[in-house]
């Protein structure tokens, strides 16, 4: 193995706790989130040809898995459903009694949120990515990534919210 | 301040993003106002929670399936990836250490290879018959040439990179007959690609580089045939089209 591939390679096994992580919240289960990555490590071999030595690693890496999952949920859900668009706006949260339930925790709430609002959300909350670095990661202007990551906040608060709210109502 | 802020940057303040004059303004802003301080943190807490459940995820023992994912038993994409990585140091260093200097002979350029760039250079600029059997023939041509060297040959696609198959012919090589198969692309650029049966050399090599003049060429060695790609264009590109000849080959 040459010195270059040597490095990649290093490189590359030193990011995947890292892609594990976002996959595992960005999907919510473990062996899903392994998939996820092990699909995305797998894209990445064969373009290595396209890194170029020297750029983000990380942005590439992260870049290639959001692929990876937008396409796995086209296929899944049929090319209609996707993408939203950012000028639609939310629907209200409310849930059903039973919906808010379930909702007890803030990763359980998180799998509520519009896949877009999750990637935004989870690269700054769990990568520590600044804007400008989850813009270039998504493919999306710096703007569209703090609209979202608003969007996303708020609504998660909203869900969690709404669920506490039900659980006094049980205690009591 | 009294104004409300701009709500991307109450977020941006969250999340360090902002100047130190700006930031002191929407502290100034949220002294004043604890309703929008309570939401804030809530979002802090939020993300602190997601952090506490998730972040542990780091320091699991990874599943062997992700770190093998470049292992022999993928040996393609291995040797794929190991022959590319090999020509974006070997531009370099990879150069030197095979002998191949930008002035005089190339010593270490096997005659084959040699053989392919005089040929790119007699037959690229020929414009009234730059091959002998045409690509609306392509059937017959695939066919004719399989039959001279002996072994089948898969006449490569390129159209996704950008060149159309003008056609081909056959050629004196040091050992038998060589394919060659001529490529042009929209501007008429030409790149020509040199086909050999490697008798008695039959390991396989990564790309290797090599120029004469201002012919460039990518040649290698695949199950048995001896590959060069010569062109009068920019290494990257050329390397660009070596990559999806090797792909077109390699399926």
């Amino acid at each position: 193995m040459n010195a270059q591939l040597r490095e990649f390679t290093a490189r590359v096994d030193e990011l995947i706790p890292r892609l594990r992580r976002y996959a595992r919240a960005l999907t919510g289960g473990r062996d899903a989130a392994d998939d996820l990555v092990q699909d995305t490590l797998e894209r990445a071999w064969t373009k290595l040809h396209l890194w170029r030595s020297g750029s983000d690693l990380r942005a590439w890496l992260f870049t290639i898995m959001h692929n990876v999952h937008v396409n796995q949920l086209r296929s899944r859900a049929g090319a209609a459903m996707l993408p939203l668009d950012d000028d639609v706006p939310d629907a209200p949260v409310r849930a059903t009694q039973s919906d808010l339930l379930e909702v007890r925790d803030v990763q359980t709430a998180v799998n509520r949120l519009p896949v877009e609002q999750r990637e935004v959300l989870l690269l700054v909350a769990l990568e520590h990515m600044s804007y400008q670095e989850t813009a270039t990661t998504l493919g999306i202007p710096i703007g569209t990534v703090m609209s979202r990551l608003a969007r996303a906040r708020e609504r998660l608060r909203s869900i969690l919210d709404a669920s506490a709210g039900v659980n006094l109502k049980i205690v009591k | 301040m009294s104004t409300k802020p701009i709500e991307q940057d109450l977020h941006a303040w969250l999340d360090g993003e902002l100047d130190a004059a700006r930031r002191a303004e929407i502290e100034r802003y949220l002294a004043s106002h604890p309703d929008e301080t309570a939401r804030l943190d809530a979002y802090a807490r939020n993300e602190q929670a997601l952090r506490a459940y998730y972040d542990p995820v780091v320091d699991e023992p990874v599943p062997p399936r992700l770190t093998r994912v470049r292992a022999p038993g993928r040996s393609r994409v291995w040797r794929f990836a190991a022959v590319l990585a090999w020509v974006a140091i070997g531009g370099v260093a990879g150069w030197h250490l095979h002998g191949v200097t930008s002035t005089g002979p190339r010593a270490s350029m096997p005659g084959w290879a040699h053989r392919a760039a005089v040929a790119h250079v007699v037959y690229s600029p020929e414009v009234r018959h730059p091959v002998e059997v045409p690509a609306d023939q392509e059937a017959h041509l695939t066919t004719w040439l399989s039959k001279r060297l002996g072994t089948p040959l898969r006449v490569p696609r390129l159209e996704g990179v950008g060149y159309q198959l003008v056609g081909g012919r056959l050629l004196p090589g040091e050992q038998g007959p060589a394919a060659h198969f001529m490529y042009q692309d929209a501007q008429g650029q030409r790149l020509t690609l040199y086909i050999r049966v490697n008798r008695g050399e039959t390991r396989e090599t990564a790309f290797r580089f090599a120029q004469e003049g201002n012919v460039r060429v990518f040649y290698w060695i695949d199950r048995g045939l001896g590959y060069a790609l010569s062109g009068e264009i920019g290494k990257d590109d050329l390397l660009r089209v070596a990559t999806a000849v090797h792909q077109h080959l390699n399926p």
